[in-house]
């Protein structure tokens, strides 16, 4: 195949296939083991400082906080993460200066509540630089290769643009049709965090709703942490095998985590925590608020549980409940302030 | 996260509606029944959704995180909170929403823009050097992969000489590149592109051949002077210019319904 064409972005997270596959057959047990453990000892035993990280769910739908609020207490450094519709999860790992580097597919944004004033200013001041550009579904098939076992996938997004040019993508002739194709490399992370609804002991994981990109991300891994609301019974899972979406052999820890997405949202269970999403908004428009931010709700509570109760505990969480269920409208401070500019 | 901005809504002056619920009413009237859209969160959503409530029942709304068909019960906040695949037909993924649009499945797609040139090509990535930022914008998200593999974008935003500009700070999805063939020749997909650009000032299409930008209707009150005005690159002006149909009664009632909080549209 003859390239035509190549980004000058950062090639991270890429694996030959063949080191890849050493990789999994000394390292990924197949044995049906347990694998709970808490969340202290699942980010200290697989987070490095430096380790490429992406995260599950969508930006702040379905996400593993406890995961990356245990990374910000253990001051995790130099990481670097993937930009795969990266929103509050990125923003306050790069807010806390765990994230110094980024593949940006979205990121610095909140979608409808504006831009994220920590990581801006970080990548405004050079604090955190953007090593490569690519798309959502650039990335999407970047994860799609890497579980795949294949060292790239052809397209035909991307081409001709900055994105591509900033990209870690090459563009070749077809060898079928001979027009121009991109071809998207591959990416095995070294730890994904996805936080699902329900699995047992051994990581055999159920998800409600969309999958987002957690179908091939996870298999893409390889260091995977499963958070999740429940922790079921082998049995449970046997009944229903065809609503298994990450089979234990993908997984390498368990944490039990009830509420865990907060302040994002866990479909059919609780909606976005706006009220607390505003809070952060707010606060992180100063260094010094930022800071006050994650002394008060990190820093300042033990572990996730005890932080559940500061952020309000039963009541709210039940409140959450019935937004999501549209039994109550939500309470969102940056839309009373979008409609008051 | 198709695009990071949805438009901006002033108050049309002296009007009995707002410049949103305009937009919201002018893009929903572009598209047909029977096809299907990929859409973003904000004005495009609320456009799609009052289309399916008028003249195009049958408009299948596809959101890039996997939800496929929903009856949306409400403005989602996220194009993947829960409320995206709300009765919808299938809760399924990226890859599969994807590779439907890359399939040929996806009829629209709707983005917003930072920045936009004459052929259609937007930033939405960088304001200032990509290195050496002066604004960080989120990035691409999925408005490449929709202005790459949809049949027709619509784009809407909000117009001005900083907005409408010669050549885009970052191009990163992409229109018709440098005009004619171009997107053929860099290998997109044949017969793609944008087909409809939407602001504040009035609704633009693009010249057969040269793939420039060009005039098609102006919004109510709004002069070929404010078009030019407010716009860094050269504008086509045809003869054949039209005045955009203002909401009808029965549109602002369902727009109201539909937003009840003017999330997308203002009140």
């Amino acid at each position: 195949m003859k390239v035509l064409d190549e980004g000058k972005g950062e090639l991270i997270g890429w694996r030959d296939p063949d080191e890849h596959r050493e990789w999994i057959r000394q390292n990924k047990t197949r044995a049906l083991v347990d694998k709970r453990m808490s969340v202290k000892e699942a980010v200290s035993s697989f987070i490095d400082d430096g380790t490429f990280f992406a995260s599950g769910g969508f930006g702040h739908v379905r996400v593993s906080m406890p995961v990356i609020y245990e990374m910000i207490r253990q001051k995790k450094k130099n990481i670097a993460m993937a930009g795969k519709t990266a929103v509050h999860d990125l923003d306050i790992l790069v807010g806390a200066g765990c994230v110094d580097r980024v593949e940006v597919a979205y990121s610095f944004g909140h979608e409808m509540r504006g831009l994220s004033p920590a990581s801006r200013r970080a990548v405004e001041g050079g604090a955190c630089r953007v090593v490569a550009e690519t798309s959502n579904a650039g990335y999407q098939w970047r994860f799609l290769g890497g579980m795949m076992g294949l060292p790239f996938i052809p397209s035909r997004n991307l081409l001709g643009t900055d994105t591509f040019r900033y990209s870690s993508c090459k563009v070749a002739e077809d060898p079928f049709t001979g027009r121009p194709i991109c071809l998207i490399p591959s990416c095995n992370p070294d730890v994904v965090a996805i936080h699902v609804h329900r699995c047992d002991m051994y990581g055999n994981a159920q998800i409600d709703g969309i999958t987002v990109e957690d179908f091939e991300l996870s298999r893409a891994a390889r260091r995977l942490i499963i958070t999740t609301e429940e922790v079921i019974d082998n049995e449970a899972i046997r009944e229903n095998p065809c609503d298994t979406i990450i089979p234990f052999y993908l997984v390498d820890a368990v944490v039990e985590a009830p509420y865990g997405s907060h302040p994002c949202q866990m479909p059919y269970m609780y909606f976005f925590d706006e009220e607390h999403i505003s809070e952060w908004l707010q606060m992180s428009k100063t260094p010094e608020g930022t800071a006050e931010y994650f002394d008060k709700y990190v820093y300042g509570t033990k572990d996730f549980n005890d932080y559940i109760e500061l952020v309000g505990g039963m009541s709210k969480m039940d409140y959450l409940r019935r937004v999501e269920y549209l039994e109550e409208p939500m309470k969102a401070p940056w839309l009373e302030a979008k409609r008051g500019k | 996260m198709a695009g990071s901005e949805e438009g901006e809504v002033d108050m049309a002056e002296k009007q009995n509606y707002t410049m949103g619920e305009l937009l919201a009413c002018a893009a929903s009237r572009i598209l047909e029944d029977d096809t299907s859209i990929f859409v973003g969160t904000g004005l495009p959503m609320i456009a799609s959704m009052l289309a399916q409530r008028t003249h195009a029942p049958g408009l299948m709304i596809i959101f890039e995180a996997g939800g496929i068909g929903p009856q949306l019960p409400a403005l989602p906040i996220s194009v993947g909170d829960s409320r995206t695949f709300h009765r919808a037909v299938a809760a399924s993924g990226m890859h599969d929403v994807m590779s439907a649009c890359q399939c040929g499945y996806i009829d629209y797609g709707f983005l917003g823009a930072a920045q936009i040139d004459k052929y259609g090509n937007i930033n939405t990535t960088v304001i200032g050097d990509h290195d050496k930022p002066k604004v960080r914008l989120p990035g691409s998200g999925g408005a490449n992969d929709i202005g790459s593999l949809c049949h027709k974008t619509i784009i809407i935003m909000r117009q001005d000489k900083q907005r409408f500009v010669e050549k885009v700070d970052f191009l990163t999805t992409p229109g018709y590149l440098n005009g004619g063939d171009a997107r053929e020749r860099v290998g997109l997909p044949k017969n793609s592109g944008p087909y409809r650009v939407i602001t504040q000032l009035g609704i633009y299409g693009f010249e057969d051949d040269s793939k420039r930008m060009k005039l098609i209707s102006m919004h109510p009150g709004i002069t070929v002077d404010d078009v030019r005005e407010n716009s860094s690159f050269d504008m086509i002006i045809p003869a054949d210019v039209t005045v955009t149909e203002p909401p009808a009664e029965e549109e602002l009632e369902l727009l109201k319904q539909l937003d009840p909080e003017g999330m997308a549209i203002g009140k």
